[in-house]
């Protein structure tokens, strides 16, 4: 029994909406303890507990908010932030291109916005692993779950700096990367490209922690380069088949 | 501080939300140029993958720790463990291992 308010139809959001909440769980955990780590970078840039939670509720960006907070304490112009924020958040460019093509067409404006008011490594990585076209209830279980993890849990840095033991952050600072491996391997596991690719990942991106001059560059340049290179290469070597004479061969 | 931090946080934001909105609004059908659709199909992957590793090492404490993470969280999600599972093993797997390391 469910009745539409929205005048969609008559289908039901709801089990979209608690299955998003549900994968945003672990999102929500790593955030907070993330977050925390951030909030302390917060405080340190003359930042108090509502502007960091401001920055964190509407950034939504780990090294953006980063790289913000370093310009704010170093009392830089308004076009130096801009410039900044673009620079490190420009994977996120690229992730929506990516994510455009998960939306079913004809999907109104409105869930295009605010599904990409979100558009973070993780809610990415869990869009992308969903079946099909993407719901965007599914997307709005996950950001109710993942958003305010994200903005308190930077309050809360910018209050109590040191709460957590430092072996309880550490824990919980993995959660984010077991997530990436739940989503990348069991493609790889499928499609041999992707395995390749995702130990070849691996590998350069430890070696561009080591290069000269790479080496320089800040983290998020660094995955936009591999990102780029590695993904038209194997796009120039490998392109996927079509899905329609995929699905008639089948 | 000479400037508002108030329009510091709006630019931020300003610059953060139409990074993410303009593809999303702009792409409004699916692209039909294979190489682009390919290009597009292999980002996700890498892009998580480079940013999974060397950084799992080196979020935790003790970078042995890290890497029980990494491979035990390879292992789980190998064999069909659901996304909560393996988030959740890589987190107790650091929490035992630096319990008793460090």
């Amino acid at each position: 029994m469910s009745i539409s308010h929205t005048g969609e139809g008559a289908r039901s959001h709801t089990p979209a909406l608690a299955r998003g909440m549900r994968d945003g769980i672990p999102v929500g955990l790593g955030y907070l303890a993330v977050a925390f780590s951030l909030g302390i970078a917060a405080r340190n840039a003359g930042l108090n507990a509502f502007q960091g939670f401001l920055v964190s509720l509407l950034n939504n960006a780990s090294a953006g908010e980063y790289a913000g907070f370093t310009t704010i304490a170093a009392d830089a112009t308004y076009l130096e932030i801009a410039i900044v924020t673009l620079i490190a958040n420009a994977r996120y460019l690229l992730m929506s291109c990516s994510l455009s093509q998960k939306f079913a067409p004809g999907t109104p404006m409105r869930h295009r916005l605010l599904v990409g008011y979100d558009v973070t490594d993780e809610l990415f990585g869990l869009a992308i692993s969903y079946d099909g076209w993407l719901d965007p209830y599914y997307m709005y279980g996950a950001i109710l779950v993942a958003a305010p993890s994200w903005a308190v849990g930077t309050a809360l840095g910018v209050v109590v700096g040191n709460l957590l033991p430092a072996r309880v952050v550490s824990a919980l600072s993995v959660a984010l990367y077991g997530m990436f491996l739940a989503i990348i391997i069991p493609p790889a596991r499928k499609n041999k490209v992707v395995a390749v690719l995702v130990l070849l990942s691996f590998a350069l991106s430890l070696a561009c922690g080591y290069l000269p001059f790479v080496s320089t560059l800040s983290s998020g340049t660094r995955t936009i380069i591999l990102t780029v290179v590695l993904s038209a290469g194997a796009a120039l070597l490998f392109p996927v088949k079509d899905e329609v004479k995929e699905e008639n061969a089948a | 501080m000479t400037h508002n931090i108030y329009i510091y946080i709006a630019i931020m934001a300003g610059v953060s939300f139409l990074i993410r909105t303009l593809p999303l609004t702009l792409i409004r059908k699916p692209i039909t140029n294979r190489f682009l659709r390919s290009f597009l199909f292999y980002v996700p992957y890498v892009t998580l993958a480079v940013m999974t590793f060397p950084a799992i090492v080196q979020a935790t404490q003790s970078p042995i720790a890290g890497a029980l993470a990494l491979v035990l969280g390879m292992a789980l999600a190998f064999n069909g463990a659901s996304l909560f599972t393996v988030a959740a093993s890589c987190c107790a797997v650091v929490l035992i291992a630096e319990w008793i390391l460090l």
